[in-house]
């Protein structure tokens, strides 16, 4: 089986474009990708492509072949649709189709617009990735699903609003330097304590921003790597996937999520990694507790204890293992269909030196990325490697 | 629009009649479900309701959809029922006074913005 190599990624800035097709931003992406790479046209063989809703805000379906057209290549281009884990499961199928020897060059990633839309229809639009006929229906939107498990996490183990606070914070900081994060604004723990109630207990800042953006992987085997003399030093080395019930009412326990532990143990077990060796973290927080959850889900915290690491200061930029030096979807933003392919753009540029947080951690040469849908009723971990 | 299994459910909680799914291994599910959520078992059957139910979780929702804006805020929350957890939103209570452990009856309520029935857990 062949190694698979990031040869090339590709952002656009995240942010509020209301006026600008999704088409283009993942065309900025995807060229920005070959530009990196050098990669030409031709050689790409299969588009893998992220996308939650975009029929929604853009009445825009079949939307692959199109992205394909937009980046000038003639090859297989198919969507991908996990819900905010959507990049997420594009990737791991690319890693999966270039270690088959399928192919040796593909272009994956995602994009999602939403600013075009209202508040109220991009909510409606993003409940659907919760169960129609028994929480929607219920009045259950993104942030209220968030904030019934946030509750039932501190009715069982403790904590509060003020230890999800710090998260925020520890995020909007990291995504100073970024020059793809949507948001260049310190917090503080009182403006999110402070900041108005969404969906008690998830404010307005314990939430990720509504985002427009695109990102764009260009993987390719060892072997094509090589024969090109391509500058790729960061490999996919694992990926893993989980699933659980979509309904949170039909989880045994609200306080966990073991969509993420099922991702992770995969992931981990095809690297021949565990959690001990993880240098650096880019994880799925699209609300404060959703960071608290991945990162005892990905067994760096045992259940109930990850709430209070970033206020302890162990997953800041200065801590033992950073967590989301990119900002993360809190401060970087949430363009819910790029964001996974986001998430490994950002890690590889961590790991090759190339990132503005990159010095923070120097000696890395493991990452992680955690990707997850809806309520973590879909997980995609991926492990990044980077030679030293 | 309709939805065959979830409104004759619908309708036969508000009947006072409400029932779940049950699997020989003690996996409560609603329906529509040909097997259990839990371990794949074909052999549902059909249980009665708890009369009552206690909040698990819930929120306080200031910001819903479109199809909620006439609620906020509006309580959500998920109550267990025995072998089996509904989520809807609490009525006979104000929002902010609802709290974990609360007791709880299934109930049929209107949304005040589209009409339509919807779960209700009804404060004692
Ligand atoms: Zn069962």
């Amino acid at each position: 089986m062949t190694g698979v190599r990031v040869a090339g990624v590709g952002l656009t800035q995240f942010g509020r474009y209301p006026e600008r097709t999704g088409r283009d931003l993942f065309a900025e992406a995807a060229l920005a990708a070959r530009e990196e790479s050098g990669i030409p046209g031709d050689d790409i063989e299969e588009i893998n492509y992220g996308n939650f809703m975009g029929a929604l805000a853009e009445r825009q379906g079949h939307q692959a072949p199109l992205m394909a057209e937009m980046v000038g290549v003639d090859c297989p281009a198919t969507r991908y649709e996990e819900a905010c884990a959507s990049a997420g499961v594009a990737v791991r199928e690319a890693v999966r189709s270039v270690r088959s020897g399928e192919n040796d060059v593909v272009l994956a990633g995602g994009c999602e617009r939403m600013t075009n839309l209202s508040t109220a229809a991009v909510t409606e639009g993003l409940a659907t990735a919760a169960d129609e006929l028994y929480e929607i229906r219920a009045g259950i939107t993104f942030p209220g699903a968030y904030a019934l498990m946030a509750r039932a996490y501190f009715e069982r183990f403790g904590g509060d609003r003020e230890d999800l606070a710090h998260v925020a914070v520890k995020n909007h900081d990291n995504a100073l330097p970024n020059e793809y994060a949507q948001f260049h604004r310190a917090i503080t723990v009182d403006e999110v304590l402070d900041a108005p109630m969404v969906s008690d207990p998830v404010g307005l800042l314990d939430a990720c921003p509504v985002t427009d953006g695109a990102s764009a992987l260009l993987l390719v085997s060892d072997e094509y790597a090589k024969a090109h003399g391509l500058d790729a030093p960061v490999s996919i080395t694992g990926t893993g996937q989980g699933g659980d019930n979509l309904a949170l009412q039909d989880r045994e326990d609200l306080a966990v999520t073991p969509a993420t532990e099922r991702a992770a143990s995969e992931a981990y077990e095809d690297a021949g990694r565990d959690p001990g060796d993880v240098d650096v973290v880019e994880v799925h927080d699209c609300f404060t507790i959703a960071e608290v959850l991945a990162l005892e889900g990905l067994g760096f915290y045992d259940a109930g204890e990850a709430v209070g690491a970033a206020r302890r200061g162990e997953t800041t930029a200065e801590g033992e293992r950073s967590v989301n030096l990119s900002g993360g979807l809190k401060a970087k933003g949430h363009p819910v269909g790029a964001t996974g392919g986001s998430q490994i753009a950002e890690m590889t540029r961590l790991l090759r030196g190339d990132h503005p947080n990159s010095d923070h951690v120097a000696d890395a040469t493991v990452g992680l990325t955690h990707n997850a849908g809806g309520t973590v009723a879909s997980a995609v971990v991926h492990v990044l490697e980077v030679d030293r | 629009m309709t939805d065959a299994g979830h409104d004759e459910w619908l309708d036969a909680v508000g009947d006072g009649d409400g029932y779940y799914l049950r699997c020989p291994a003690g996996h409560g599910s609603l329906p529509p479900r040909r097997v259990c959520p839990h371990c794949g078992s074909p052999d549902l059957d059909r249980r009665e309701l708890p009369a009552t139910g206690t909040v698990k979780t819930f929120t306080v929702c200031y910001v819903g959809g479109p199809d909620f804006e006439d609620e906020e805020p509006y309580a959500t929350a998920i109550a267990d029922f025995g072998d089996v957890r509904l989520t809807g939103v609490v009525r006979g209570v104000d929002p902010e006074d609802v709290s974990v452990g609360q007791v709880v009856e299934p109930a049929v309520g209107t949304n005040c913005t589209t009409g339509d029935h919807l779960l209700v857990l009804r404060s004692r």
